[in-house]
């Protein structure tokens, strides 16, 4: 398996989340909105210029910073 | 007296319920993060009177922003607490559920979108969860209250789960997958049309386009529906006090009475746009003109927030605001103050850091022009074609994005980056949308208009006392010399700040050049009204404040003098 970060990640690529990094306070973040190891998800829009990616979990939007998606440690599934 | 504290994640329905519950009216919207304050009602709980709580939404209990410690801090006072959840993202909201449950408080579950997740295939076992978690479970719809009498009924049954301590964090997020493997289903399905659509709206080349279509269809309807209510409803209206005040303009004596009440007659008759009185004009002015397009802009932007698009939009934008030093939720505070600066500037508060808050508050007080200057832009240029009209407006987003630069370079603060939950797109209830309207019109009349009344009568004492006269004596020269324009048009530029309402009838008589015109109403629109600056002082505080009237100042100057060379 491809292990990358959400960051790197092209629109339309799709990837389960492998590991949350950073603090304890961001994981909590980021998990509370449905961003959990082993969910998959979806890239749905990768704004140019380091902007926010857009990410599909179970048919929720989440729109996440470029510098918070590098936190996000998945794999990319074909 | 008994307290019911209403708590959840954002956006799933919260505020609905309670106006439900309590018939108390919140502004609910398809946005996370609507109710930063909390909300206090009553309800009558079989003939007892008992406390309801609106909490803000928060995913968890560790708070990590201000409406979330909000939300943390009322759990103390509550007696039943109702956990609201959105059962079309039960995983998610099922971790603030566990960590009630660990509080050992009355709990009472309302599974809320009740009817969005059957739509979507989501089938969730209440039977089951009720057994799992130890409390009662209510499907509920609150945008039509279906299951709201269940749940009223069933809140004496609230009750202080007896499951077993959970130790850690990791442990919480384990039981909520466990739970949701067992209560929840999920039917297949595929990527429709409709999906693929919406996806576009956040994508960032189809995004930027449909923000752009979206957003003239918008203006288009708030021209639309302003222009029919001032002709069906505004005019009219006021038609029928023509007679009253030429009845009164006929028995008060010439004088100063006179002046202020009527001001002067044109053709013998009272002119509404150019009478200058505060029962003619002044009263034309705000509730003839502006009011008609308030209300169709506030109706308009109800229909975008319930339909569930501004994420969307603050995604597609966050590239550009990041730019400007904020993120894409700089968005909001802009769109409000199209309508009226003073909510956008008190919108700026949701903003994480003071650096954000003193961009956007500055942003929208100098170059976002409210309705009342749209409709002086127009008032003053329409008639000269769209040539000038757009000359002003194109200005002033060259400003807005200009000035945005400048500011975020002189503070090294880092901008947070966008977190965003985006709901799925709804239909808006015209109900809902109407109501909504309908409170922001309220507060509007309520809030705003007192204060600019104010201006009016200190506009009205400060040409009485001669002050304006002598102030224009002196300013005149300068006036000419930056601006070029005439020493005529000098009172009318001072007493305008005071009172926008009179810029379109004392520039109209004047004669001016349209570049003249386009200068001077270009020059006026960088300063907001008093209500405006009363809000920005009181969010800003005195220090951010100087610096914002400084940039203000040096604004108008500056683009004045560049436009004055260009245009005249």
């Amino acid at each position: 398996m491809n292990e990358t970060t959400l960051a790197l990640l092209k629109q339309g690529d799709k990837a389960t989340v492998v590991a949350l990094q950073g603090g304890g306070g961001f994981q909590h973040r980021v998990r509370s909105v449905g961003l959990k190891e082993g969910k998959l998800l979806r890239v749905v829009a990768r704004h140019h210029f380091s902007g926010p990616l857009v990410v599909e979990i179970e048919r929720r939007h989440i729109t996440i910073g470029r510098g918070m998606a590098r936190k996000i440690v998945v794999a990319q599934v074909p | 007296m008994k307290t019911i504290l209403l708590i959840g994640d954002p956006n799933v329905g919260k505020s609905v319920l309670f106006s439900r519950l309590t018939g108390v009216d919140v502004i609910a919207s398809n946005y996370p993060g609507t109710t930063v304050d909390y909300l206090k009602g009553r309800m009558n709980l079989h003939g007892e009177s008992v406390e309801i709580l609106d909490a803000p939404g928060t995913y968890s209990l560790a708070a990590t922003n201000k409406a979330e410690e909000v939300a943390v801090s009322l759990l103390g006072q509550a007696d039943v607490i109702v956990n609201v959840v959105d059962a079309t993202s039960l995983e998610r909201c099922l971790l603030l559920t566990v960590e009630l449950l660990e509080k050992r408080k009355a709990v009472i579950v309302a599974l809320n979108m009740w009817d969005e997740a059957q739509h979507l295939g989501i089938h969730i076992d209440v039977r089951e969860l009720e057994n799992i978690l130890q409390v009662p479970v209510v499907p509920t719809v609150a945008i039509t209250a279906e299951g709201i009498k269940e749940l009223v009924l069933r809140l004496d049954e609230a009750r202080v789960s007896e499951r077993p301590r959970l130790k850690d964090n990791d442990q919480v997020w384990a039981e909520v997958g466990h739970i949701v493997r067992k209560v929840q289903t999920v039917a297949h399905r595929h990527h429709s049309i409709w999906d693929r659509l919406t996806d576009a709206t956040v994508k960032s080349g189809t995004g930027w386009l449909s923000a752009l279509v979206i957003l003239f269809a918008l203006f288009w309807m708030v021209r639309l529906v302003g222009e029919g209510l001032i002709r069906y409803g505004a005019e009219p209206l006021f038609e029928l006090c023509r007679a009253p005040l030429m009845a009164l303009n006929d028995w008060l004596e010439p004088g100063f009475l006179h002046d202020v009440l009527i001001g002067k007659l044109i053709d013998g008759k009272v002119d509404f746009i150019q009478s200058m009185g505060i029962l003619t004009t002044g009263l034309f002015m705000p509730f003839g003109m502006v009011l008609p397009y308030i209300a169709a802009f506030y109706f308009a932007l109800a229909l975008l927030e319930d339909t569930g698009y501004l994420p969307r939009l603050a995604t597609v934008t966050d590239n550009l605001f990041h730019r400007l030093g904020m993120h894409g939720h700089g968005i909001i505070p802009v769109l409000l103050g199209l309508g009226c600066k003073v909510p956008g500037i008190l919108s700026a508060r949701a903003l994480e850091t003071r650096k954000q808050r003193f961009i956007a508050a500055t942003l929208v007080g100098i170059t976002i022009p409210c309705t009342a200057q749209t409709a002086m832009i127009f008032g003053i240029l329409g008639h000269y074609g769209a040539k000038y009209v757009l000359i002003v407006l194109g200005t002033m987003a060259a400003v807005f994005l200009l000035l945005g630069l400048i500011l975020n370079r002189t503070s090294h603060e880092e901008c947070p980056e966008l977190f965003l939950d985006i709901p799925p797109y709804r239909m808006p209830s015209l109900l809902a949308v109407l109501k909504k309207t309908w409170m922001r019109i309220r507060w509007f009349l309520s809030e705003a208009l007192p204060l600019l009344f104010l201006g009016v009568l200190a506009a009205c004492i400060f040409d009485a006392a001669g002050l304006t006269a002598k102030l224009a004596d002196h300013a005149a020269p300068f006036m000419q010399g930056w601006f070029g324009l005439p020493g005529a048009a000098v009172p009318a530029l001072l007493s305008g700040f005071l009172r926008k309402e009179m810029a379109v009838g004392m520039l109209v008589p004047l004669a001016l050049t349209p570049a003249q015109l386009t200068v001077a109403v270009t020059v006026f629109a960088f300063f907001p009204c008093i209500a405006a600056l009363a809000v920005m002082l009181k969010e800003l505080g005195i220090k951010d404040m100087m610096k914002a009237l400084a940039a203000m100042i040096l604004t108008s100057l500056i683009v004045g003098g560049i436009l004055r060379l260009m245009l005249i």
